[in-house]
């Protein structure tokens, strides 16, 4: 068996693969989030708990409703988009003329009192939700075994990625986005429902980490906390990625899975730690992060 | 506008003193024959399921039980969120300013051996329910403590012990990197060498913020051993064990010990994925005609809560104290903690939880452990029918013995 730096190659390879697969929950995450930082300028610190009720809607559709996995994809990024649509709304769309602070402590507020509620009606220790039946088992890749499931989460958050950064970046719908963040008052002048618009791309930001949380309900433990615990790291990724940056926090979020992987096999106790080195370490070389726009 | 604002102050400035009054007086008149009883524990993070609301409504009934006795009893409760610094404001806060008179529970063991030094400085009683650490009967032991339900050297020595002896003498554990984990680590590695096993490794998880465990998982898978040692709790253990069944680790004959496991996580990963794990505690709701009459009694107040050994912890110290202040008398019992502790450890215990059994010179509760296995989803009748008894581990037995704690005041 060959060694790579004292590590056998089949573990170091199966590591990677798994660094990927965490990448692809912290790319999805980020993205929502620089989309709407990109276009809203908010930061939206409500983004783990919207991820979580992604999780807790598919749950209650399948605890309550009898709806499976697949409809759950569909419909819980709906639901929690809805959510999402009603909070910017009544609060969010107060702050846009105000300091990012404003914005931050809002969505952090409202954070703790959704987890809050959450909690009160589900405890904390979780709910259990079963990987649906055609995505179970594994396949044995000679070097390690990988199962099926974590597979479809990595297909799954790149098309998402792609799809998005290509709604963004190259349709009719993205140009107008990018306009309405330059200069939100002309577009409005040639006939464009900004405030509408604005309200539907917080939405669709919030159906991202809803989606995600859909994701993740299989092999994460369904519970409140389960958003607050990978937010702070989905900061961290879209900082070094750079604020507001589509392209930026996709790589980003599976390079630094990766790199979280290999610091798992090399010095586990520092894993959790690595990616605010890497944030520290960004934030002094390159203040705008990694592909942001000073 | 301004008048409706001006007579709504008036009102309120006219109630005020009509509010403020009433309480402070009875308080005063009442202090002397209250018992003030203080539960801290996790009421909203990764514990409280296992501790938190079910805990409270379990001591709540405790309470009840002794409602006419000549004294009365007051229940009041925090949440320490898990912080051993917060833990520790809460407990002086109660002794000194709110006349406290027992801190039940403490959480966490990073904040319980916080809590243990404060009430012992002040001579109160410290009812421990849910910490694990045996330091607490041993290097950190103190004459104002009981601990009651669990700890981490009966969890090696049953859950570990058993599957030694089921075969499994290769290990590798995944723990939590902090006191709690590395002493369960600790207390089982020294069980499975001394029953002839290895311990092939460990990976140390960061806590918390850990929510994927793939990467240790097959870390360890990758060292061959037979048996993976969870030395962690809460969703830590839930994510393990999920994440164990995708990686099919059954599959390749590894198998999970899930050291400190409770009721409620049983519920959190369901019987599907949870099926055919040991674990071991000293309660269970159906174990006998007393346990499932203690579970009926407290259902109404706890929803749909599972019941765990936390729980009937609370409760049954509680019982077994305020058992004591009949005894001695309110005034006596308030005046000394440490006195009421002695006492304690005088009268034989019996309650509906764990039986009779006794508290050890050191502050260490004796009673059975019981080692279950969690039932496969056909053989579960109905809500939270989750454990098969495997083997019961006598009082005298599921401890560790006396001489070995090197508690300080037993040998002085």
């Amino acid at each position: 068996m060959d060694d790579i730096f004292g590590i056998p190659a089949p573990l170091l390879f199966g590591q990677l693969l798994l660094g990927l697969i965490n990448g692809a929950f912290y790319a999805m995450l980020s993205l929502g989030l620089a989309v709407i930082f990109g276009l809203l300028n908010i930061v939206n610190l409500a983004h783990g708990a919207q991820f979580m009720m992604g999780a807790f809607a598919a749950w209650m559709l399948l605890a309550w409703g009898g709806i499976g996995y697949w409809w759950a994809l569909l419909l819980a990024p709906i639901i929690v988009a809805v959510t999402g649509v009603i909070l910017e709304k009544l609060f969010i769309s107060r702050l846009y003329k105000l300091d990012h602070l404003y914005g931050l402590l809002l969505t952090f507020g409202l954070a703790l009192i959704i987890e809050g509620i959450f909690r009160n009606e589900f405890g904390s220790s979780g709910l259990p939700y079963r990987i649906p039946p055609e995505l179970s088992g594994a396949w044995d890749l000679g070097f390690m075994f990988l199962p099926i499931y974590r597979g479809w989460v990595v297909i799954a958050a790149l098309v998402l990625c792609l799809a998005t950064w290509l709604i963004i970046e190259k349709t009719r719908l993205g140009a107008y986005l990018r306009a309405a963040t330059e200069n939100a008052a002309l577009v409005q002048a040639f006939g464009v429902n900004v405030p509408r618009m604005v309200t539907l791309t917080y939405g669709f930001g919030v159906a991202l980490a809803a989606a995600a949380g859909v994701l993740a309900a299989p092999i994460y433990s369904v519970n409140p906390q389960m958003g607050s615990n990978l937010i702070i790291v989905v900061f961290a990724v879209v900082v070094i990625g750079g604020m507001g940056s589509i392209l930026g926090s996709i790589l980003t979020g599976f390079t630094l899975g990766v790199v979280e992987g290999l610091t798992k096999v090399f010095w586990p106790e520092a894993s959790a730690t690595v990616i605010f080195v890497i944030m520290a370490i960004v934030l002094v070389a390159r203040p705008a992060g990694l592909f942001g726009r000073a | 506008m301004t008048t409706t604002t001006r007579r709504a102050a008036l009102k309120a400035a006219a109630a005020l003193p009509a509010l403020g009054g009433l309480p402070w007086r009875s308080a005063k008149a009442q202090a002397a024959n209250t018992v003030k009883l203080a539960l801290l524990c996790d009421f909203s993070g990764t514990y409280r399921d296992v501790t938190g609301p079910t805990e409270l409504a379990c001591i709540r009934q405790a309470a009840a039980e002794f409602a006419n006795r000549g004294f009365n009893v007051e229940v009041v409760y925090a949440d320490n969120q898990n912080k051993p610094d917060v833990g520790s404001n809460i407990t002086r806060t109660w002794i000194d300013r709110d006349g406290v008179d027992v801190v039940i529970d403490g959480g966490a063991s990073s904040v319980a051996l916080a809590v243990n030094d404060i009430v012992r400085e002040k001579n109160k009683v410290f009812l421990n329910t849910s910490s694990a650490t045996s330091d607490l009967t041993g290097s950190k032991c103190s004459p104002n403590t009981v601990h009651w339900t669990y700890d981490t050297w009966m969890l090696a020595r049953s859950t570990g012990g058993a599957t030694v002896k089921a075969g499994g003498d290769s290990w590798y554990f995944i723990t939590a990197d902090y006191a709690f984990g590395h002493a369960l680590e600790r207390d089982t590695g020294t069980f499975v060498k001394a029953q002839g096993g290895k311990v092939l490794g460990a990976a140390r998880t960061p806590f918390p913020g850990t929510t994927d465990f793939s990467s240790f998982l097959l870390q360890a898978a990758a060292a061959r051993p037979k048996v993976i040692g969870l030395a962690n709790a809460g969703s830590d253990t839930v994510n393990c064990i999920k994440q164990a069944a995708e990686f099919g680790l059954n599959r390749r004959g590894i198998r999970l010990a899930s050291l400190l496991m409770f009721l409620p996580d049983v519920h959190a990963i369901g019987l599907e994925t949870a099926q055919g794990l040991v674990c071991t505690e000293t309660f269970y709701w159906d174990l006998n005609d007393r346990t499932r009459a203690f579970s009926a009694r407290v259902r109404p107040e706890i929803g749909n809560n599972a019941l765990c050994m936390n729980h009937a912890g609370g409760y049954a110290a509680a019982v077994h104290y305020l058992k004591v202040v009949a005894d001695m008398g309110a005034t006596a019992a308030k005046a000394s903690g440490a006195e009421t502790v002695a006492r304690m450890k005088a009268m034989p215990c019996d309650d509906d939880c764990f039986g009779p059994g006794r508290i050890r010179e050191d502050g260490r509760k004796l009673h059975p452990a019981y080692l279950f296995e969690v039932k496969k989803p056909e053989e579960s009748r109905g809500p939270f029918d989750y454990y098969k008894l495997l083997q019961t581990t006598a009082a005298e037995e599921a401890f560790r013995p006396l001489a070995e704690g090197g508690c300080q005041f037993v040998r002085s």
